[in-house]
């Protein structure tokens, strides 16, 4: 177990650490940094100054290094835009907006996914079963930021309830929550019902009915644990689509989130805010499968944790 | 066929049947059911109806998208300051934008975007990831480990994430788009093969054939090739949506299709600025579509899927 | 052995029908099965895979997606076709116990064995958790499973497939119910195994005075353990008896078909293994008259026509084909 949890651990630097020099090496070659741009009033030595300031006059090697050191430290130096600002304190004043709409958005999405799933799975071939299946393909058919900006073109603005800009309250969340949650609900409630119907038909759920269980405790303790198990290991890479989906859906209702400054620094080619971005989102990614995987070796007793998943 | 009571049925019976049965009439006519996989398949596709209809809506998107831009006199990026932001009527079908720029026109010559994107994006999936999965699949040992792991670290990626680097780095555009698409795209591809032909390299039936003198050559294309397809088909078939997607989003991030050329994610990047003014045209035709079109491609995919694999069907 | 007609009479089946609505039609899987269980005796039902005889066990318990068509069957003079859902629940487990073919998938495998077992008694008896762990880990003791303690508390992959059929069996014995009912429970075992679990069902009958109804096609298993045979073929009965009538006295050529087909016991090993030549019928599309007469060497012009009625050879042993029927031509005749 332990054994497995460090390899697993060691497997999550080496990924971690893929990313750091992809990043780096991409943004070396990346066309168009905000320093190239005539800027008026730049003069040479303020551009001297500027470059010697984000370290792009030492050697490539220096460079990196100095970047491996700083990424690992969060220190991102100051954005390329707004220069008065550190990449990092810029983060930070956006995380708990993104944090918040995201946990909001993940509990939603498994609450409401798994429920509708085994619905669907209990009432097979009936009408609930068609309807929840009918919702979860239109819930993956509509693309999210589409999904934001119809409820803004068709609820709010009929409705005050449900406030568009700005963040604070609960009610601004459900919008944005509910377009960026949609997806993963349809996925979960898909993946829910169809292991659902399979686990059902396993011998061990009829020596539980031979036993005179109830249908309660038959699809509560005997199907749902075995049906769920198979779930947990796609919430890393819902939370990778909650994360990408929270970009534009931050944008679209001007939620003062860490995925709204990263459009704009795509936008304004920022390229240490770029950087840092995708560090910690892709750090907190591979972390996520990192759990996910360790909580499935925990939960599944199947598992000896040797055994890397096909 | 009831059990008829004992005794009435036996008096009943005639004393002549008492007679040895003659051996040609004691055969069972064998009913035979020839039907040969790929019509099963057929069958059980076409009796799908939410898979049928998602076909013909790829039928009629893809008709459309071909002619679509010839039906009207605007091109999709002729424009009209006189006549912007004009409600749907009989000169716009879908209205304009706020360069006058015919929206039904555009809807379709973003629907040859996307399409060509979900497409492109299919193919170079189906080649890199074939080849690159069936290799370290049907190589094994230390080839397949050290390509497995390759693989694992780009799995290991939130792929939309690194496919909006790639897209900074190399630029908008329509090609450097697909490119993106591909760098990533692949990786569920190989697994998906690799698994299949591990699973069927050690499957019982090839291991017959081998025994029985089949080549290499033989087994791949008799065993392997048929076996694989299917889930090969379904996977491809669902690559075309979230290609699809994902051009959107990157045109809505404003690092897709550069303007003047539509696509479904430029037209609802410019609507988000007239979301709230009742120009409800703007955002509503291209989301429609896009919508449609995954909504399509989605339900053919599932079809085709539980089409494919019997067992799966519930 | 046959003094068991005299005793208490707990389980009486009578004209079972079960079929299953598929895509292509009904499948008629028990056409009109009769037998009855008493206390404390073995009764094997055997047949070919796909003559029914899982089905008529499932049915017993009600188990089967659907219910029995028609016929009856009376659990100590109580009707149980009839009886709803909750009803059958409280007797599941409680009066009758039942294990299946696979060990390695009739067990919960993220569910601890001791929780397993035990769940069955919470379930049917007014105890705590404690007084069921206790008469688990009793439970366990019987069977056969050593450090019944450390083994509560472990998941059923940590036991080997013999081990698991062990923990099967306790799990349905738990709440002492009359009947145990086994399905095919030793076909997935390996042969020495299979001996072992035989073993088990003897010595758990001669200590609770189970009554056993086993589901089989290995006649070894069946001259090892049953008091009584039923021998099914197509979803019908073809021949019941005691265990020496039906081995030593049988009267149905498809009883002596399937005991010709295998390896007899008493040493005498110059006689050849004859397999029983065809398939049974479509039971989409069951033959009119006996089900039989497609494989039999003595087939009749009226086997084909008409289902053969039921002779009774004595109290015990009846069987259901034509050759009984006075009319017929001695068998030397039919088989030339």
């Amino acid at each position: 177990m332990l054994k497995f949890i460090g390899k697993r651990f060691l497997w999550m630097i080496v990924t971690l650490w893929v990313i750091i020099t992809v990043t780096f090496i991409l943004m070396r070659f990346a066309p168009g940094s905000p320093l190239d741009i005539d800027d008026v009033g730049m003069s040479d030595q303020a551009r001297e100054n500027m470059m010697a300031h984000y370290n792009l006059d030492q050697p490539v090697i220096l460079q990196y290094l100095n970047y491996l050191k700083n990424a690992i430290t969060f220190d991102f130096g100051p954005s390329m835009v707004t220069r008065s600002r550190e990449v990092s304190d810029m983060l930070a004043s956006g995380f708990p907006a993104s944090l918040q709409l995201g946990l909001v958005t993940l509990i939603l999405a498994v609450i409401s996914g798994i429920i509708l799933g085994v619905l669907a799975a209990l009432r097979h071939n009936k009408l609930i079963d068609y309807m929840t299946m009918f919702i979860a393909i239109i819930g993956i058919s509509i693309p999210n930021f589409i999904q934001a900006m119809l409820f803004i073109q068709y609820i709010s603005s009929q409705f005050d309830f449900f406030p568009t800009a700005q963040w604070g309250t609960w009610r601004h969340a459900i919008l944005p929550a509910l377009a960026l949650a949609s997806g993963p609900i349809a996925i979960i409630a898909r993946m829910t019902r169809s292991n659902m119907l399979e686990v059902l038909t396993e011998d061990y759920i009829k020596t539980a009915k031979a036993k005179g269980l109830s249908n309660f405790q038959i699809v509560v303790k005997h199907a749902l644990r075995n049906a769920l198990l198979p779930v947990i290991t796609i919430l890393g890479v819902l939370v990778a689509s909650i994360f990408t989906g929270s970009f534009v859906v931050e944008r679209i209702f001007a939620i003062p989130g860490v995925g709204q400054y990263f459009v704009e620094s795509i936008t304004n080619r920022d390229y240490p805010m770029i950087m840092a971005t995708t560090i910690i989102y892709s750090t907190i990614f591979i972390i996520m499968m990192f759990i996910v995987d360790v909580v499935y070796g925990i939960v599944d007793p199947r598992i000896q944790l040797h055994k890397k998943e096909e | 066929m009831e059990d008829r009571s004992p005794k009435k049925s036996a008096s009943n019976v005639p004393d002549e049947w008492f007679v040895p049965l003659p051996k040609e009439e004691q055969q069972e006519t064998i009913h035979h059911k020839g039907d040969s996989y790929w019509k099963d398949v057929m069958g059980r596709l076409f009796a799908n109806k939410l898979a049928v209809t998602g076909l013909i809506l790829i039928i009629l998107l893809t008709i459309m998208a071909i002619i679509g831009p010839f039906l009207t006199e605007h091109t999709y990026r002729s424009q009209s300051i006189l006549n912007s932001n004009t409600a749907p009527n009989s000169t716009y079908w879908f209205g304009s934008d706020e360069l006058g720029r015919d929206v039904f026109t555009r809807v379709w010559y973003g629907a040859r975007v996307s399409l060509f994107i979900g497409l492109a994006a299919a193919l170079i999936e189906f080649v890199i990831g074939v080849t690159y999965g069936g290799v370290s699949g049907y190589r094994g040992g230390k080839v397949d480990n050290v390509m497995m792991r390759i693989v694992d670290v780009l799995y290991g990626l939130p792929y939309l994430l690194v496919v909006v680097l790639l897209m900074v780095v190399m630029g908008p555009g329509l090609f450097t788009i697909i490119i993106a698409l591909s760098i990533t795209g692949w990786i569920g591809m190989a697994r998906l093969v690799r698994g299949q032909v591990l699973q069927l390299k050690n499957a019982e039936y090839v291991l017959a054939s081998r025994v029985l003198g089949g080549s290499n050559n033989r087994i791949i294309r008799k065993h392997l090739l048929p076996n694989t397809s299917g889930p090969i088909i379904v996977s491809m078939t669902l690559t075309i949506p979230t290609a699809i997607f994902a051009e959107a989003f990157l045109s809505f991030l404003g690092l897709g299709v550069q303007a003047p050329v539509a696509s479904w994610g430029t037209m609802a990047n410019d609507a988000l600025g007239v979301i709230q003014t009742g120009y409800w045209w703007r955002l509503f035709f291209p989301a429609f579509f896009i919508s449609l079109t995954m909504f399509a491609f989605n339900v053919f995919g599932d079809g085709l899927r539980d089409a494919l694999d019997p067992k799966m069907r519930k | 052995m046959t003094e068991a007609t005299t005793k208490e009479l707990l389980l009486e089946v009578d004209d079972l029908h079960v079929s299953f609505p598929t895509k292509r039609g009904e499948v008629q899987a028990v056409r009109g099965v009769s037998f009855s269980l008493y206390k404390g005796e073995t009764l094997a039902i055997v047949g070919e895979s796909g003559c029914g005889k899982s089905v008529t066990a499932q049915s017993l318990m009600r188990l089967v997606s659907t219910p029995p068509k028609s016929g009856s069957i009376r659990y100590k003079g109580e009707e149980l076709t009839t009886k709803t859902e909750k009803q059958m629940q409280k007797l599941r487990g409680l009066e009758m116990g039942m294990i299946f073919q696979d060990p390695m998938t009739s067990l919960n495998p993220v569910i601890t064995v001791g929780e397993q077992i035990r769940e069955g008694l919470l379930r049917h008896q007014k105890m705590s958790k404690d007084e069921a762990t206790k008469e688990a880990i009793e439970m366990l003791r019987l069977v056969g499973i050593a450090d019944p303690d450390k083994r509560m508390k472990q998941y059923p992959h940590q036991f080997s497939g013999g081990m698991r059929q062990r923990l099967m069996i306790a799990m349905a014995l738990v709440c002492k119910p009359d009947i145990l009912i086994a399905d095919e429970p030793t076909t997935a075992l390996d042969v020495t195994i299979q001996a072992q679990i035989i073993e088990l069902f003897q010595e758990i009958q001669r200590k609770t005075g189970v009554a056993i109804i086993i589901i089989t096609h290995d006649l070894g298993v069946v001259a090892q353990i049953a008091d009584r045979i039923c021998v099914m073929y197509a979803g019908k009965i073809a021949e019941t008896g005691t265990s020496y009538e039906v081995f030593k006295e049988h009267r149905h050529p498809y009883t002596e078909g399937i005991l010709k087909s295998v390896p007899r016991m008493d040493g005498n090993r110059d006689v050849p293994l004859i397999p029983v030549p065809g398939t049974p019928p479509n039971l989409m599309n069951p033959p009119v008259g006996c089900p039989f007469y497609m494989r039999c060497d003595y087939a009749m012009k009226v086997c084909k026509e008409v289902a053969p009625p039921r002779t009774d050879c004595n109290e015990s042993h009846y069987v259901h084909c034509w050759l009984q029927d006075e009319r017929a031509p001695s068998i030397k005749q039919l088989h030339s």
